[in-house]
């Protein structure tokens, strides 16, 4: 094929301008991927991905709040009649029988975030309030009053000890 | 500059011609009143943003354990660090004063109309901008307000279908706000003012297309109007003068009107403040959010409420120009609109009880519903208008209008030959 004949083939041309505009756009979407990727948590971040909670100091009735991941983890040490009235129950309008939101049924375990917009409940009488948006939660962590959708979310954790529990993780 | 430079610039440059056709001798109505200052306040303030903005980043440190420190270091150790900081945070509050009385203005006299359609529309733009440059500039003194604040709208990307949780981590770079929300929020901060200077200047050259609205509704006829300069640049001058007033007011005597006190505490991640309200001017958003019983939908009634007013051009049928001066329903609408606003503000700044939850739902119902009714009662009025018989002038009016009713004259410069 001679030069001019190249030149004058429309069809050819049209392929050609098709094919690197293809190539050109994915090349361009590929380039974004390291960029949205670098807004992603870091290794270091990452790294922390567990934490481990000594239980010893904790009495009946008491609140330990542990960073885990940058959240607060709520640690409550329950009595026996909290046990037994939050074992009768199943909770408010998310149904969750307590014995599957507990590994041991005297040490409640819960993110202590406000499964609405985030915020950190209070620990308020009976179970948790939160200021922010009017939120309630009951002593299994279970929402009780609105606008909170779900129960406090339960992170995986497991006793590596009698009186030492590692959040992060579900078993060794 | 002598005669000799410009020329030699005139050449290279249309300068000169720029100068006449967009600021001198730029065709303006002769009717418009104070409530026309507004756009050129808003440009003042995002001027005077961008300026103590870049000043203060010279002493600034966006890390989350040095950032509230360095605050303190600006407000106690910079010369004039004080200063500088007061009208920052000043000028945020200031600068949604402005812009939402720039809208209450288009919305009253109806300026968003054909031919200005696209100008709402930019606007309705730089006002989203403008939220989103607030809500990041508000994490960086790292307070407690700052932090949950950030924390609670950084959630609302929950709503987002299927990658809720991803999309949340993904905008903090953690679990939860941390230091890299910090710094991403501080980088974000310095650039959106720019993407602004550049919406501002597409703002701009709408305008200069399709020219100011005025307060009659009409678009005059080209004997009505005067040039830019001397007339509006003396009366934008006196108005700036009167807004400095107020705005040095509250910078030298009442800074801390505007702030909340918890952000003088320094953000903890463990503990929520009893009571968290946003800046108030999100507050009727806020209100919003909260009257919704459900995650999801109060974070679309949050979205639609300050989207609402784009679709203003479409729900308004009626061709009766002037807006509210010369519709009576609209008038009635906006002072009412404009009462709700203030009553879902309260709603948003008070915590929430049975009552207060209770008014938030009626004055959200009441905010969307007016938007619903709009096309209705546009119709409704302009029919009722023609009846009753309009004015006399103002038919006259429209009647011109009408009659010289060309599409937009063809883009000429000053000094083009007539």
């Amino acid at each position: 094929m001679s030069e001019s004949d190249t030149l004058g083939d429309s069809k050819r041309r049209n392929f050609l301008i098709k094919v690197t505009t293809v190539v050109g756009g994915a090349g361009a979407a590929a380039v974004c991927v390291p960029f949205v990727a670098s807004m992603n948590p870091s290794s270091d971040v990452l790294a922390k991905a567990t934490t481990e909670a000594d239980l010893s100091g904790i009495p009946v009735g008491g609140v330990h709040t542990v960073a885990w991941q940058g959240k607060p983890v709520f640690i409550f040490h329950r009595d026996p009649e909290e046990i037994k009235a939050m074992e009768a129950s199943d909770g408010g309008f998310d149904p969750e029988p307590d014995q599957q939101r507990v590994k041991r049924p005297e040490w409640l375990v819960v993110i202590g975030i406000c499964t609405h917009l985030g915020c950190v409940p209070n620990k308020e009488g009976p179970g948790w309030t939160c200021h922010c948006h009017g939120s309630q939660y009951d002593d299994s962590g279970r929402v009780v009053r609105g606008p909170a959708p779900r129960n406090l979310a339960v992170p995986p954790y497991y006793f590596v000890a009698d009186n030492k529990i590692l959040i992060g993780k579900s078993k060794a | 500059m002598t005669n000799k430079t410009i020329n030699w610039i005139d050449r290279r440059f249309p300068f000169s011609s720029f100068v006449k056709h967009d600021l001198t001798e730029y065709p303006t109505p002769r009717n418009l009143s104070y409530w026309w200052n507004f756009g050129f306040l808003a440009g003042f303030v995002l001027v005077l943003q961008v300026a103590t903005g870049v000043f203060l980043a010279m002493h600034y440190k966006a890390d989350a354990g040095l950032s509230f420190d360095s605050v303190q270091h600006i407000m106690r150790d910079v010369n004039y660090g004080w200063l500088l900081r007061f009208m920052h945070a000043t000028g945020a509050s200031a600068f949604f004063l402005v812009i939402y009385i720039h809208m209450a203005r288009t919305l009253y006299y109806g300026s968003y109309r054909a031919p200005r359609e696209l100008m709402w529309w930019t606007g309705q733009g730089l006002l989203l901008l403008l939220m989103a440059t607030a809500f990041m500039g508000y994490l960086l003194p790292w307070g407690q307000m700052s932090f949950w604040g950030a924390t609670v709208i950084t959630n609302l990307f929950k709503a987002t279908p299927f990658y809720g949780e991803e999309v949340v981590t993904w905008l903090r770079g953690g679990f939860s706000v941390g230091d890299a929300t910090l710094t991403r929020f501080f980088s974000l901060h310095y650039l959106l003012p720019f993407l602004i200077l550049g919406g501002v200047a597409v703002h701009l050259i709408a305008l200069h297309t399709v020219k100011s609205s005025n307060p009659s509704g009409i678009d005059l006829a080209a004997k009505d109007n005067i040039p830019f300069h001397p007339y509006f640049t003396s009366k934008d001058f006196y108005g700036l003068g009167i807004f400095l007033i107020v705005y040095c007011l509250f910078v030298f005597f009442l800074p801390n009107s505007l702030m909340e006190p918890a952000n003088n505490i320094p953000a903890n991640p463990m503990q929520t403040p009893t009571h968290i309200v946003p800046e108030w001017y999100f507050l009727p958003f806020y209100a919003i959010l909260r009257s919704v019983p459900d995650l999801v939908g109060g974070v679309v009634a949050m979205g639609l409420s300050v989207m609402m007013f784009a679709f203003m051009p479409f729900l308004d049928r009626s061709r009766i120009p002037g807006g509210a001066s010369n519709r009576p329903m609209v008038k009635l609408g906006f002072y009412l609109f404009l009462i709700n606003m203030l009553v879902l503000g309260y709603v948003g700044a008070t915590p929430p009880s049975n009552q207060t939850i209770l008014i938030g739902r009626v004055a959200t119902l009441f905010y969307f519903g007016s938007f619903f009714l709009i096309p209705f009662i546009s119709k409704a009025e302009e029919r009722w208008l023609i009846k009753r018989g309009l004015p006399a002038e103002l038919k006259e009016l429209m009647e011109r209008e009408a009659r010289e009713k060309i599409d937009l004259p063809p883009h000429r410069r000053a000094g083009d030959d007539k």
